[in-house]
């Protein structure tokens, strides 16, 4: 090789090889260009981190303002403001970009690989969802002063018409909430674009669709539902930008326009994008508790089926964001419907995962812990949907603390716990190096409790008559002590956030190496080195099965005899 | 009812069948066997037919019971008896019309106690004159939204007197927290007697004079109406019979002399973010328009 | 566990997947479509709910002309994606130029018919329900046409200069694929705006 040839040339001649130092500036020159998955993967799960801290900070404030009721602690504009940007900044660029930096991170690797279908578009995708978020915090400083009125947007995360109008919120908050969320939109929509060619395009040989991992099964169907329902809520936003300044009429009353409309065009939107929150939760889960549980997963073409049927059935639903709106007893009705119907693949989904763990050898790590977790707490969030799916009931409590308890049960206690849980398990892969498990056992209890703590909790209020969205409450309803018990579950979520990204840096660079497979999986990622190389394989491989690296430890009992 | 059973005992068996197999199935570290993998189970048709099946059963179940309730409340035929309201939600009040009874208040909203067996409901109909707000009074209906440019409505039949509280339950701008409610429901006798002191034009006491004067050569009568005065303006709270409500700012503060001054002189001092504006008095006016308000009886 | 594991390399059977580009294309076509569906429900909505000003009946009129040349477009654009596969690149240039120039004369149309309206029709986005919903749907729909005649403009370049041979005609049919698209929307907004709403 010619380059050995001058090295040793080299050597002979006495010339010494100085290895030159990477500076600081060559090392960012390196992330801010990469166009390769994982390093966008660990560029977007690392952002999301940073703003769910400062998500996480909004809502403690939060919580302190409620803790009493007629309390002072912040102003009324300030409190709409933070319960706007803790809201939007959790959905769009904490739960969307760390979900989409899993998935880019995992599918290559996951199915035989070198990197996504487009790495030029991966790294644009990132920027611009990047700039989004830092747009909507620039509001802060950026949209007083100028132009008079407002500063932070206001206006509630799914922005109702006509408040979202020019002359109720006059002055540019709105318009950093329109144009963040629509670049987070433009961003995801390109991440769905790779992950779907990606894993239609890409898989190495032998892989075909029924033998593909469900992990990237259910990343390409979270996908397919980013594209049909992130366009509404971008069209809605142009829209709305229309009627702020070029004066159309899409929401406005007073032409004879409808409040209702964009409430349909949110909702189209807003349903999904719950479930293509989730979706990826669903997908660690199928990950992890198999390997937890030493077993196969239970039903794998009806996992797939299952979230296929989510996939579209999410779409007929939206309107039970709606009933109290006057849509008439037939929509009413059919919005029920949809609504209850959408829990039969779900339950599929949480009898499969008992079935998997039914029969196995739990080995309880932390990542097993908050997947335990995960499990009961994603079943008493569906079941407090299904209340609230139906109709009558939901007359009573949209608009109310139960539907704010509900939805952070579903984001939180099933969603932030399988992160966390993803976390335990990959971070190994990524990093090199073991989390803490003392560390984090410490996490998951004081999280667990402060969890319990706040959204348990939250239920009660709810069904006394308390609002969403109030920036006090008066003394004589009965609310308080239930607020305060809220409020004092909100500082152990926060202990335990702290905890875990203590863990995360510590265990960096002190924790215990991990080695190519420590958790004795079976999937294509465990076979290469921790971290991959750039290239993540030396040598494409081929599949016979679902499960590649249970057929090289089992050899006598592979799973290809059995698919 | 039906609902919560049915949620209540599919969280217990759900439940206890993950809790079990969690405890059950667990590593033990003293199994003899630690290496050996427990057999693999791939799926099972029946067993994954009967949770297929199963779960559509309860689902059509659940659904036929709402669909009753939701056709019986929404298609139910408007009650001949029924006390007519008109609604229409502000930022950040509530203005109530009574279109027979040819009655204009705000705030707080008199309804006669329905007899279960003659009942006479009071029929909400409802509109907004600017963002969406919602009307909830958790003791008496569930919650229905009002929205500009669209007429909803609904019913609600209190069977026992007294105070029933509420609050605006969609966000509608800076103080949607204090847009309260309070419905009165009152025996047949006391509400013809609200009616009528309601129906009558706004009191004259001489002693109130410059009061009313000064209110009347200031901006107050571009927004509220007086009724039998100049006053008629509709932007704000009708003030005809003020001094008979219990509250002001939309039943966030108590009527007193104190509060109405305070709320004259400058409204943010309750309520920051309210639509009206300081008013810019001196003392001297100042209290004579209190005084002046607190007449109108 | 041993490094990397050595997956065994059998010679299996050919392991053919289909084209990123093509899926990519499709992926934001569907993307694209739903953007489409949703100003087109709003129109839809707002059919006959506008208080005043012009109605559809009182000043469209069928954009038949412009139409058959957008319409026409999509052919030619296939012709030059067939004639890059059989490397002759002459007919590409004439076949891409072809449907620059339909494109052209759709977009020239679309001008003439909007300078019509706004300064003798008295139609603006701001009028009513129907000027704010005709101009956003139509509007974007241009776009969409101003962005695809820039690609073929750069396509042409390509072509002209020499740089495009018939290897890249997979990405000249992406391109191709994308015109298509919209043309399709064309045809609705034709039948949505002119025919069923006058």
């Amino acid at each position: 090789m010619a380059t050995q040839a001058t090295a040793d040339l080299d050597q002979n001649a006495g010339i010494k090889q100085t290895v030159p130092r990477r500076l600081w500036l060559g090392v960012l020159h390196d992330w801010v260009t990469t166009v390769d998955h994982k390093k966008i993967g660990l560029l977007y799960i690392g952002y999301a981190v940073f703003f769910m801290v400062i998500a996480g900070s909004e809502a403690l404030l939060i919580r302190i303002q409620l803790a009493v009721p007629n309390n002072h602690f912040v102003s009324p504009q300030v409190f709409n403001q933070l319960f706007t940007m803790h809201g939007t900044t959790m959905v769009f660029f904490v739960g969307m970009p760390i979900l989409f930096g899993f998935g880019n991170y995992l599918v290559p690797l996951m199915i035989g690989a070198r990197d996504m279908a487009f790495p030029r578009l991966n790294a644009f995708s990132f920027w611009i969802s990047a700039f989004g978020g830092l747009l909507l915090y620039f509001s802060y400083f950026g949209a007083s002063g100028l132009y008079g009125a407002g500063s932070a947007p206001d206006v509630g995360w799914f922005a109702y018409a006509p408040l979202t109008a020019q002359i109720f919120s006059p002055g540019h908050s709105t318009d950093y909430w329109t144009l963040a969320v629509l670049l987070s939109g433009i961003g995801s929509v390109g991440t769905a674009i790779n992950i779907v060619a990606t894993t239609i395009c890409m898989r190495c040989p032998g892989m075909k669709l029924s033998r593909m991992p469900l992990l990237p099964w259910l990343y390409l169907v979270t996908s397919c539902m980013a594209f049909v329902a992130i366009s509404p809520l971008t069209a809605a936003q142009i829209m709305l930008m229309l009627d702020r300044y070029v004066g159309s009429h899409f929401f406005d009353t007073q032409a004879g326009g409808s409040a209702v409309l964009w409430m349909h065009f949110f909702w189209i939107f807003g349903h999904p994008e719950v479930y293509i929150l989730v979706m990826p939760a669903f997908a660690f889960a199928n990950e992890i508790i198999p390997v937890f549980s030493r077993k196969a997963i239970f039903g794998y073409p009806a996992m797939v089926a299952a979230s296929v049927g989510i996939g579209f059935i999410s779409f007929s639903v939206w309107a039970h964001h709606m009933f109290s709106v006057g849509m008439g007893s037939g929509p009413n009705t059919f919005f029920v419907l949809a609504s209850m119907v959408i829990a039969v693949p779900t339950g599929i989904k949480i009898f499969n995962w008992l079935a998997t763990m039914w029969g196995g050898k739990i080995h309880f790590t932390v990542s097993m812990m908050f997947a335990a977790g995960f499990l009961f707490q994603f079943l008493i969030a569906g079941l407090t949907g299904i209340m609230l799916a139906a109709a009558p009931f939901d007359w009573q409590l949209t608009g109310s603390y139960f539907v704010v308890a509900h939805f952070h049960y579903v984001l939180v206690g099933a969603i932030l716990f399988m992160i966390f849980s993803a976390f335990y398990y990959w971070f190994p892969k990524m990093s090199g190096h073991m989390l803490s498990e003392r560390l984090g056992k410490w996490h998951f209890w004081i999280f667990f409790i402060g969890f319990h703590l706040t959204f348990d909790f939250m239920h009660i209020p709810g069904l006394l008559g308390m609002p969403r969205r109030i920036y006090t409450y008066e003394a004589d309803r009965g609310w308080q002590i239930w607020n305060m018990i809220v409020s004092s579950g909100a500082i152990f979520q926060a202990i335990g956030i702290l905890l875990f990204v203590y863990n995360m840096i510590w265990s960096y660079f002190k924790g215990p190496i991990a080695g190519p497979d420590p958790w004795d999986a079976w999937t294509l990622e465990w076979s290469t080195t921790s971290p991959p190389p750039d290239y993540n394989f030396a040598v494409i491989p081929t599949v016979k099965s679902r499960r590649p690296l249970w057929d090289l430890k089992h050899p006598d009992d592979p799973d290809s005899h059995y698919e | 009812m039906l609902v919560l059973s049915i949620t209540c005992g599919i969280f217990l068996v759900v439940g206890g069948l993950l809790l079990y197999a969690m405890l059950r199935y667990r590593h033990r570290p003293n199994d003899v066997n630690a290496a050996q993998e427990p057999a693999q189970i791939y799926g099972s048709n029946q067993i994954e037919l009967s949770w297929t099946v199963i779960p559509i059963l309860i689902v059509v179940m659940l659904f036929l019971a709402t669909a009753r309730v939701i056709l019986a409340t929404e298609d139910a035929p408007k009650p001949t008896s029924a006390l007519d309201v008109t609604v229409i939600g502000h930022q950040f009040w509530w203005e109530y019309r009574y279109p027979k009874l040819g009655i204009v208040t705000a705030n707080e909203l008199h309804i006669p106690v329905s007899d279960p067996k003659h009942p006479t409901p009071t029929y909400l109909t409802m509109s907004s004159a600017d963002t969406d707000h919602s009307f909830w009074v958790p003791r008496l209906a569930g919650k229905t939204d009002l929205i500009p440019n669209q007429v909803n409505t609904m019913w609600i039949d209190p069977n026992n007197p007294g105070l029933y509280l509420g609050q605006c339950a969609q966000y509608c701008g800076v103080q949607h927290a204090k847009m309260l409610i309070r419905i009165y429901a009152d025996s047949p006798a006391d509400f013809a007697a609200w009616v009528s002191h309601q129906q009558g034009l706004a009191v004259e006491n001489p002693s109130a004079a410059e009061g009313r004067k000064i209110f009347q050569h200031n901006a107050c009568i571009s927004c509220h109406t007086v009724a039998g005065t100049v006053a008629t303006g509709r932007f704000g709270p009708d003030l005809t019979h003020i001094a008979s409500r219990d509250t002001i700012a939309s039943g966030s503060v108590p009527n007193t002399a104190a509060n109405l001054r305070a709320f004259v002189d400058n409204p943010a001092s309750f309520k920051p973010g309210a639509l009206m504006p300081p008013m810019h008095l001196n003392d001297h006016d100042l209290n004579a328009v209190t005084a002046y308000l607190m007449s109108l009886k | 566990m041993s490094e990397a594991a050595i997956i065994p390399q059998n010679a299996s059977p050919a392991w053919e997947l289909p084209s990123r580009g093509i899926v990519g294309i499709v992926c934001l076509i569907v993307a694209e479509a739903a953007i489409f569906i949703i100003f087109i429900v709003a129109y839809l909505y707002y059919l006959g709910k506008s208080l005043t000003g012009p109605t559809p009946h009182d000043v469209l009129q069928l954009p038949i002309f412009t139409s058959i040349c957008l319409l026409s477009s999509s052919l030619t654009v296939h012709l030059a994606v067939s004639a890059l596969h059989h490397t002759r690149r002459g007919m590409c240039s004439l076949w891409l130029a072809a449907t620059i120039l339909l494109g052209g004369i759709f977009l020239a149309g679309t001008a003439h018919e909007w300078y019509q309206l706004i300064y003798h029709d008295g139609l603006t986005i701001r009028t009513n329900l129907f000027g704010t919903t005709f101009y956003s749907l139509v509007g974007l729909h241009a776009t969409h046409v101003v962005v695809g005649l820039s690609m073929l403009c750069l396509a042409l370049f390509f072509s002209l200069t020499g740089v495009m041979s018939s290897k890249h005609t997979g990405r000249l049919e992406v391109l191709s694929l994308y015109w298509h698209f919209v043309d399709a929307v064309w045809v609705v907004v034709f039948t949505v705006v002119y025919v069923l709403g006058r």
